[in-house]
């Protein structure tokens, strides 16, 4: 079901932009006909877009549920908690002080997203790691990394409004195809190693105890979905930013949308992805000015912020 | 299903720097029911944690049928030793039937599909604690008794000779707590199984166990079968509380009444 409506969504996208191109030619234009007027517009603006905000938000989907699974928390999220915005930071400090463009970018993002991972599990471990106190460590973090993107944006003068918006609330403007490459090789394998995990992932849910005593290496498990989500963020937000709490709605809506207690990293991701194509699309063309769709993503995953902190004040939230 | 028996030797473990449990060492019969009394913060539920491998001892180590269990992988072990904490975690909107198939877990690989064998346990387990009839409710709408059950079930499903159990009673009303304790005598008397658990209620655990093990310090103070082992000198010494024990009329196992300040006749 979330599969047809991904699928909707893109061909959608495909079709619907500043002017209408009907379904035929946008299939004939996939097919590698040549349509004037209409093949520039399908092939080079509006398929690499839609590509990259599915595969962007598919990471971000993922890597949000696997955080949220393992912590046992939807504020878990590593866009709450300050890992999109170290990967973030990462690259604009790549960009902008060590002059790198293409790969290097990202695995400077991966560096700075992985280590400050490590930072928030260092700074909350005392005796152990309770889920509040990393959480509140990392809301701290985030803060303060985003100060420093912004300090290097501001040294950074020959820099667009546009382009700097991007390293802040993430965008996907300019998204090029050679961008979706590396990024869908990461999903396939960081996405696979996650995806073969999940049964360990499921039953880490019920508590650590529980999931050790039925055979689950808590160690192991933790460490390979704590790499591969941190990898999986930050891979996406090289390339987009860190495009606003589309990482931590996706599993909530994936939970709401599934119900009962089946596994939510597939559906997860293309609930990420449907978030991040629509909201782009909003942003693009819904709204009287053109928005970067962390804007749009931002606007929706305030209220729900809001929502979850008053509800934890009275119960223990859970996804 | 053979019984199986656990055995703890020079047993050293704490949290850093803390060491709660100093030189313990406990035989546990195969096929027996073991219960595991003591004050507050005695050590009782450490020992449990080290027996079922999730806290790893300074010293000391623990044999399953006579092999080191931190030398067995965890799929193994967790084949052959079931482990319930005390509050575990029912993922939001889980139904029965899902969470008693989650103990299948250890019998699972990564290319195993679900099988006659896991189909054939979860039904089992389902029908030894009643729940067959309530397998599509939500573990959520369910009361804290029957919420009790679907954790032992789950355990069942497991299919391990040895069930370790964290307070299974506690939170629960008092005839939800005999209910729980009469299944798992029916487990340990009809599978074999062994079974060792922290229990809180000394009366309960001297009508239940066939071996109780009273501990105090981070010490076993005391391990035999209840009538060797609540005493009046053992709740003094172990609780620090001034009783009376008496046979209970019904089992004929010794039943302890506390002598408070008030309430003398």
């Amino acid at each position: 079901m979330l599969m047809a409506c991904l699928m909707a969504g893109v061909v959608l996208t495909l079709m619907l932009g500043q002017s209408f191109t009907p379904l035929t030619t946008v299939l004939r234009v996939l097919g590698g006909a040549d349509v004037p007027g209409a093949t520039f517009t399908v092939r080079e603006l509006r398929l690499p877009r839609a590509v990259v905000c599915v595969l962007v938000g598919a990471s971000f989907g993922l890597g949000g549920i696997a955080f949220q699974t393992l912590l046992r928390n939807p504020l878990a999220s590593p866009d709450i908690i300050g890992i999109s915005t170290g990967a973030s930071t990462g690259a604009v400090f790549a960009i902008v002080v060590l002059s790198l463009s293409g790969p290097a970018v990202s695995l400077v993002a991966i560096g700075a997203g992985l280590g400050v991972a490590l930072l928030i599990y260092t700074l909350s471990w005392r005796q152990g790691v309770t889920g509040a106190r990393l959480i509140l460590i990392g809301i701290g973090l985030a803060a303060m990394l985003q100060s420093v993107t912004a300090y290097l944006l501001m040294r950074a003068p020959s820099w667009t409004l546009q382009e700097a918006l991007r390293w802040i609330t993430g965008s996907v403007n300019g998204a090029q195809l050679d961008q979706a490459l590396p990024l869908f090789i990461a999903l396939l394998l960081f996405g696979g190693l996650l995806f073969s995990r999940r049964q360990d992932l499921e039953t880490l849910r019920m508590g650590d105890d529980l999931a050790a005593g039925l055979g689950v290496r808590l160690g192991v498990t933790r460490a390979v979905v704590v790499i591969t989500a941190v990898a999986l963020v930050s891979f996406a937000t090289a390339v987009s930013g860190p495009i606003a709490f589309v990482a931590f709605l996706s599993g909530p809506i994936a939970a709401r949308l599934m119900g009962r207690g089946a596994s939510l990293l597939v559906p997860s991701a293309l609930v990420g992805a449907l978030l991040v194509l629509l909201g782009d699309y909003a942003g693009q063309f819904l709204l009287p000015a053109r928005y970067p769709v962390g804007i749009v993503t931002g606007v929706l995953g305030a209220p729900y912020l809001l929502y979850l902190i008053l509800r934890d004040n009275k119960t223990r939230g859970t996804l | 299903m053979s019984a199986s028996s656990l055995l703890a030797q020079d047993l050293v473990a704490g949290y850093g720097e803390r060491t709660i449990l100093d030189g313990v060492s406990l035989k546990v019969p195969a096929g027996h029911t073991t219960a595991i009394v003591g004050a507050n913060a005695c050590g009782k539920s450490t020992l449990l944690r080290v027996l079922a491998r999730l806290l790893t001892p300074a010293k000391g180590g623990v044999l399953l049928n006579g092999k080191d269990v931190h030398q067995l992988p965890s799929r193994r072990l967790a084949q052959q030793l079931g482990f319930l904490p005390q509050s575990p975690i029912a993922p939001e909107g889980i139904s029965v039937l899902e969470l008693v198939s989650r103990g299948r877990h250890p019998h699972q690989g990564l290319f195993k599909r679900w099988s006659a064998a896991d189909e054939a346990a979860v039904a089992d387990a389902l029908a030894a604690t009643h729940m067959s009839e309530l397998a599509e409710r939500h573990v959520d709408e369910l009361s804290g008794g029957q919420r009790q059950r679907v954790w032992i079930a789950m355990a069942l499903a497991q299919q391990t000779d040895v069930l370790l159990l964290d307070e299974p009673t506690t939170f629960l009303d008092i005839n939800h707590q005999v209910d729980v304790l009469d299944l798992l005598t029916d487990l340990n008397r009809e599978r074999g199984t062994t079974i060792v658990m922290v229990l809180h209620e000394l009366n309960l655990a001297a009508r239940y166990a066939d071996q109780l093990v009273a501990m105090a310090g981070g010490k076993v103070y005391a391990v035999g079968p209840p009538e060797k082992i609540l005493t009046e000198a053992m709740v003094r010494d172990v609780f620090g509380l001034q009783s009376r024990v008496i046979e209970d009329p019904i089992t004929g196992k010794p039943m302890m009444i506390p002598l408070g300040r008030h309430g003398g006749r």
